[in-house]
């Protein structure tokens, strides 16, 4: 039974990846929101519902990605430090796609990563909603598996 | 009105009738001659056309229940008739003879004909046969030509509150049904002239003073009211059956052609008015009225008729307009017998009515023309709502019973029968023609003679006549295919190109109370709707069952009650409604501009405030709006100037705001005034700004501090920004480095910089999108102003954009012209404010990506700020079920908006298509055009996604997978080369005109803003003009024939044949024209014939043509009349005229005339057959 660095960073990753799990979640919420919309049939030409709804993930998921993207760069960092390569491993596809992602983001300059004028395209909401889902799969299997780690390196000296 | 005189009216009426069915059969050129054509006219007739000949008749000043004495009245409704008759045909009376031509027997006397029939009703059989013919003519005549004028003025008076749109039916209606072949051509003129009729409508008015006002105004009030009183129903009818006969008279007056006509048809009218008489004109008036809704007069309606009647005389006086009303719906109902679905029909009206039985069988002979009407089955449907009331007779509760199985089955019946009508009898030549396989590289002669059309959806006759019109709506596939599979599988984009606020020329507008929609889905009430029975209608889109609500049980055109599929929503796939408050969040807006105008040293130095100020000032009073319209103004070069033009002031007073960081507006209530009240100052002010700023030596362009100014000054209330820029911004937020590097202008590699420099400019749109505000941008630059990220304020807002490269106003008098001209036609243009546009389509499909200026709210949304008439859209679509179960697929847009007059309205459209599950079937309702235009949509977003190149591969390898794709799937055939079906013949030149274009062509000289403007156009243009511009119609004028020539009013014009785009077509001595959509061009070769230059151009030989002629002069030779007959044809079939440019041989202007032959070689892109080469061995990879 040893605190070690790894152990302190196992306990720190396990409360920030559930907060990524909400995240994601929160992310769904809002594409689904965005998708099923006209599936609502009170009125449908009513524009405040319509704009309520649309400024809800214009401004929602972009806000959350910078956050979730360095978050998860705390992960990797953490990792490399405490030398948990295996884990780190498992991260490293995530932290390229999400320095891809970054980088090419709308070319415009804007911060947003979601385009509030394109997100509607099927193609890119579908794009971002099967990518919202596979994170969040992601997640959920590293939070197991942080939990794991956490109580192994903390029984295991 | 004394019953006896009923009784033997009735009597003889019914001999009357009965007679008819011989001569109804006797007599065929009379009816068929005009029927079959009836039901052809119909969709544009509308819900003017079938119902009105009922409804519009009130409107006629009621002869017949007048007493004798009120001859006088009558003969001035006579005029009114007249008058209204004129109206319209001012120009048509050269048209009007030809009615009388085609009842040759009878047209003789074509004015005594109402005359004689009406006093042979009770003499012998005989006469009663001659007039019935004569009247079956009329007939077909009346209700189709008559009772429209009559009706239309009604219409806007009742319920369809907007006088224009339905005082244009009238013309319309009347001359389709009349004579088809030839008043269909000559109606496009008259058509424009008919805003006179309102006003006829309510000189007509007065007719209703003999003492049927009150009810007529009731019946007003009552079509908007919930629910109809029965007796104020049965009034009106029995005013329309006398209007009927009265419109007759009227009518034949017209007919007759000559003014002289009018005196002695009054006087008859006067002697007619004697009870008797008048009680047969009311018979007349039904009869009509049932030959109008079923295009020929039934005979079982006739047989019908007397019992009905004979109930009648039971009833008391008063009710004797209930019984017509009766008579009318017997007859109707009757006219129901006679449907597409005879064996149907034959089983079920033999149990309906059983006298009736004989002569229904002989109408089974005119079932084509019924089959016309796509609710037949209701008309006898709705006998059944007639038997609840009360008063009714009883005999309908006999017909009743069988009358309501009817509903139930014709109308699934329709939908399935009209899906086997497809898939058998469904114009299989024209299919096969579709599909006949083309072996481009063998076929050179592709181009049709005329411009191509939409191709028609493979639907029933019924069905094909209400849908949509392909210009305001198009669909690339006009078969779906059942499944993605199958979609995938033909390689064809499917989607639908809408042009949803065009200008229309007729649009039923219609006020009530509750607009009717689907409670699931939403959708409005539509003509592909079914109806289970009278109180329950299913949506064609999601399926679910609703219920009729019970204002939509009376029907304002007919003004009869229980006949919902007469409805004009249901009549029409394009309506308009005047919404209620439920469709508001706010009052509707005023119609507010603002003008933010670029004042900086290179605007002056262009010089385009002065000509945008005399535009204004000539085009003040056309601004589309009210009394509550307001103007601001506002100008910029590195500061922002306001002006202060409030009421009251001797002189505007400007306002300069220098702190361009943090914009404020000085004064908040005197910067937008109210265009009424301030008309004074703002003329002033127009007048003095082009000197005011002459002097400005600032070369700084503050633009973004500027719209912050005009989004801060629109906000609360929304509306239209029209920016002028003339420059790169270069100060404050939103400024711009210029980004092009004019060495790459010509690379092949493709362009850089095709999207925004930064998302300032999106944005703003979208704040101002939110706050419903709409920027137009003028782009007048002679630089470089990185239109790209300009254009984003325009595009997110739903605004449009113009662009001028090298505007000067002395150096470029071309650019000038257009820039006049288009800024006419903007500041007239109709607009429309906080404006939102929903698609909703068939269970199964959905919306895969939009394409246009707007902002996307939800995946079925768009969010328009302004719209306005001249922008188009299109939409992506995906199967994600597969709609197997359904034969038809709908797409309906509907589209709310506030009206410079500030009505909220909700402009609805349907379209309505078959669904396959054939390739081949797929293949031939390909519609090349708009997969055209949607794939340039396409390609234009890959380019600013990805790359040019990209998109440019993206387009070639369409062609190539569809020609592949044919090659596995459908044509047998071992034959080599590249083999198209042939309604796709034309989509590899297509693609190759398209990758010659502005926007995506590579290897040649294109400034990167002239490349983004014409991606914007390509998102924003309508098809046809978007296709004009991708592959320009190329005539030969020299030798221009009257052969297939137009005849419009009393000009010809010529239809010449389209040419191939490729200079051997130029030969050495003719004169061809090019009509580019924005531009034409009149080529005139070395060796074109003296003639054609003296009596066109008005030169004596080819060297004396000025070198840079831009008019044709107005010479009285024949030649030049109908050179400048088509060109002005032309020019009407487009929203901005368009400047011609007189191209001599040997002038430098020259190269721009040739870069539009696409299928000739150019220095960087190959010919067409070079292309079909390179897409053979692309196949065969």
């Amino acid at each position: 039974m040893a605190f070690t660095f790894a152990a302190f960073c196992y306990m720190l990753t396990l409360v920030l990846c559930a907060g990524l799990i909400f995240f994601v979640i929160w992310q769904i919420i809002a594409f689904d929101e965005l998708r099923t919309d006209f599936k609502n049939p009170i009125d449908q030409s009513n524009p405040t519902r319509a704009v309520r709804r649309t400024l809800f993930p214009r401004v929602c998921p972009n806000q959350l990605v910078v956050p979730e993207y360095s978050i998860h760069g705390l992960f990797c960092l953490m990792f490399m430090c405490a030398g948990e390569w295996v884990t780190l491993g498992l991260n490293i596809p995530l932290l390229f796609y999400h320095l891809w992602r970054f980088f090419h983001r709308p070319a415009d300059g804007s911060e947003v990563m979601y385009d509030p004028v394109s997100v509607m395209n099927a193609d890119i909401l579908n794009y971002c909603q099967k990518e919202s889902w596979c994170k969040l799969g992601f997640y959920l299997l590293s939070f197991f598996y942080y939990l794991y780690s956490m109580v192994y390196a903390l029984v295991s000296f | 009105m004394s019953a006896p005189g009923f009784t033997n009216l009735d009597s003889s009426s019914a001999g009357y009738n009965q007679n008819q069915t011989p001569n109804g059969g006797a007599a065929p050129p009379c009816q068929n001659g005009p029927l079959p054509t009836h039901p052809s006219m119909y969709p544009p007739a509308g819900y003017y056309g079938v119902p009105p000949p009922q409804q519009s008749y009130p409107s006629i000043p009621n002869h017949a229940t007048s007493a004798p004495s009120k001859a006088s009245i009558t003969s001035s409704a006579h005029s009114h008739n007249y008058y209204q008759n004129n109206h319209q045909q001012q120009q048509q009376q050269t048209q009007l003879p030809q009615h009388q031509v085609a009842p040759s027997p009878y047209s003789a006397p074509p004015p005594s004909q109402p005359y004689a029939t009406l006093t042979s009703l009770a003499p012998p059989p005989s006469n009663a046969q001659f007039n019935q013919q004569a009247f079956q003519q009329q007939q077909t005549l009346y209700t189709t030509s008559g009772p429209y004028y009559a009706g239309a003025p009604v219409y806007p008076d009742v319920s369809y509150p907007s006088a224009p749109a339905s005082s244009q039916y009238a013309p319309h209606t009347s001359s389709n049904t009349s004579t088809p072949g030839v008043m269909s051509t000559q109606m496009g003129a008259p058509l424009h002239q008919f805003s006179a009729l309102p006003p006829a409508s309510t000189a007509a008015q007065p007719g209703y003073g003999t003492g049927h006002q009150t009810t007529a105004t009731m019946n007003g009030k009552g079509s908007t009211a919930a629910v109809q009183n029965n007796i104020h129903q049965h009034y009106d009818q029995s005013h329309q059956a006398p209007h009927n006969y009265n419109s007759y008279s009227g009518v034949t007056q017209s007919s007759g052609g000559a003014d002289g006509d009018r005196p002695p048809s009054g006087t008859p009218s006067a002697s007619v008015h004697s009870s008797p008489s008048h009680h047969q004109g009311l018979r007349y008036g039904y009869v009509a009225n049932s030959g109008a809704s079923s295009a020929s007069a039934t005979t079982s309606g006739a047989a019908a008729a007397p019992s009905s009647s004979s109930t009648d005389d039971d009833e008391e006086e008063e009710e004797e307009d209930e019984d017509e009303e009766a008579g009318g719906d017997t007859s109707s109902s009757s006219t129901g017998s006679a449907s597409p679905v005879p064996n149907n029909y034959d089983s079920l009206e033999g149990g309906s009515y059983p006298d009736s039985m004989p002569p229904s069988n002989n109408m089974t002979n005119q079932a084509p023309p019924f089959g016309s009407y796509g609710y037949h089955g209701m008309q006898s449907a709705y006998q059944h709502g007639q038997a609840p009331r009360p008063d009714a007779s009883p005999s309908h509760s006999v017909y009743s019973q069988p009358g309501y199985q009817q509903y139930s089955q014709p109308f699934p019946n329709l939908s399935q029968l009209s899906a086997a009508l497809g898939g058998l009898s469904g114009v299989p030549e024209l299919e096969m023609e579709a599909l006949r396989p083309v072996n481009l590289l063998q076929e050179r002669n592709l181009l049709p003679s005329r411009p191509l059309e939409a191709p028609e959806p493979n639907l029933s006759p019924d069905l094909k006549k209400v849908n949509c019109c392909p210009q305001t709506f198009r669909c690339t596939l006009t078969s779906i295919p059942q499944t993605q599979a199958l979609l995938n599988k033909a390689r064809l984009p499917l989607g639908l190109l809408l042009h949803p606020f065009r200008d229309l020329q007729q649009l039923p507008v219609i006020t009530s109370n509750t607009i009717v929609r689907c409670r699931s889905c939403r959708t409005y009430i539509n003509p592909f709707v079914t109806f289970l029975d009278q109180r329950r209608w299913k949506c064609n889109l999601c399926y679910r069952v609703n219920d009729v609500p019970d204002e939509f049980m009376y029907n304002p055109v007919t003004r009869s009650y229980g006949e919902p599929h007469k409805r004009p929503e249901v009549q029409n796939s394009t309506v308009e409604f005047i919404a209620s408050s439920d469709y508001m969040l706010r009052p509707p807006q005023p119609a507010v501009y603002l003008f933010v105008l670029d004042v900086s040293h290179n605007a002056v130095e262009a010089g385009y405030l002065k000509y945008f100020c005399e535009s204004l000032l000539e085009n003040l009073d056309k601004l589309p709006g009210d009394g509550r319209t307001k103007v601001g103004f506002l100008t910029f070069d590195n500061t922002v100037h306001f002006y202060n033009l409030q009421e009251g002031l001797s002189q505007p007073q400007m306002l300069v705001v220098s702190d361009i960081d943090d914009v404020f507006i000085p004064s908040h209530d005197s910067l937008m005034v109210n265009l009424k009240e301030s008309k004074e100052l703002v003329k002033e002010l127009l007048t003095s700004l082009p000197a005011m700023f002459s002097q400005s030596r600032e070369t700084h362009s503050a633009l973004g501090p500027a719209l912050q100014a005009a989004f801060k000054l629109m906000s609360p209330t929304g509306g239209r920004v029209t920016l002028f820029q003339t420059q790169l911004p270069t100060l404050g937020a939103g400024k711009l480095q210029s980004r092009e590097d004019p060495n790459q202008r010509s690379s092949t590699k493709g362009a850089q910089h095709l999207g925004p420099a930064t998302d300032f400019y999106k944005k703003l749109a979208l704040d101002c999108s939110g706050q419903q505000i709409g920027v137009d941008l003028f782009l007048l630059s002679s630089q470089y102003a990185d239109l790209s990220s300009l254009a984003c304020v325009s595009k997110y807002s739903a605004g449009s954009v113009f662009y001028y490269p090298s505007f000067h106003h002395t150096h470029n008098p071309v650019q000038l012209e257009k820039f006049q001209r288009d800024l006419d036609r903007y500041l007239t243009r109709k607009v429309g404010f906080e404006a939102v546009m929903r698609i909703r389509c068939t269970k199964g499909l959905s919306i895969h990506t939009f394409h246009g200026n707007f902002f996307v709210r939800s995946t079925d949304l768009l969010s328009l700020a302004n719209v306005n008439p001249d922008s188009a859209f299109a939409v992506q679509m995906s199967i994600e079920d597969s709609l197997a179960d359904s034969s038809l697929a709908c797409f309906q847009a509907a589209l709310l908006y506030t009206s410079s007059k500030g009505k909220r309205r909700i402009r609805v459209h349907t379209l309505c298509l078959p669904v396959v599950s054939q390739l081949s079937d797929v293949y031939a309702g390909a519609d090349v055009q708009a997969i055209t235009c949607l794939l340039a949509n396409m390609a234009i977003d890959r380019s600013i996604s990805s790359s040019l190149s990209d998109a440019r591969d993206a387009l070639v390898n369409a062609v190539v997978d569809f020609v592949s794709a044919y090659k596995s799937s459908v044509s047998n055939l071992q034959q080599s080369g590249v083999v198209v079906p042939a309604a796709m013949r034309l989509f590899p030149l297509y693609i190759l005109a398209l990758l010659k274009q502005k926007a995506l062509r590579t290897g040649t000289s294109t400034r990167l803003d002239e490349r983004i403007f014409a991606m914007c156009e390509f998102k924003t243009q309508p098809l046809p003009q978007l296709m004009r511009m991708l592959h320009p119609d190329l005539y030969r004028l020299d030798n221009m024939s009257d052969q297939g020539a137009l005849h419009l009013n009393d000009t010809v014009v010529p239809q010449p044949h389209l040419l191939h785009l490729s200079a051997e077509r130029l030969t050495r001595d003719g004169a061809f024209l090019m009509d580019c959509g924005n531009v034409f061009y009149l080529w005139i070769s070395k060796c074109c014939s003296e003639t054609f230059i003296r009596d066109v151009l008005g030169c004596s030989s080819y060297a004396s043509i000025p070198p840079n002629m831009s008019h044709i002069p107005e010479l009285q030779t024949p030649l030049s009349e109908r050179v400048r007959a088509f060109l002005d044809w032309l020019q009407d079939n487009r929203a901005f005229s368009s400047p011609i440019h007189i191209v001599k041989d040997d002038t430098s202007a020259k190269a721009t005339l040739f870069q539009h032959l696409v299928e000739d070689r150019s220095e960087s892109a190959s010919s067409y057959h070079e292309f079909l080469q390179h897409i053979q061995q692309q196949m065969s990879k």
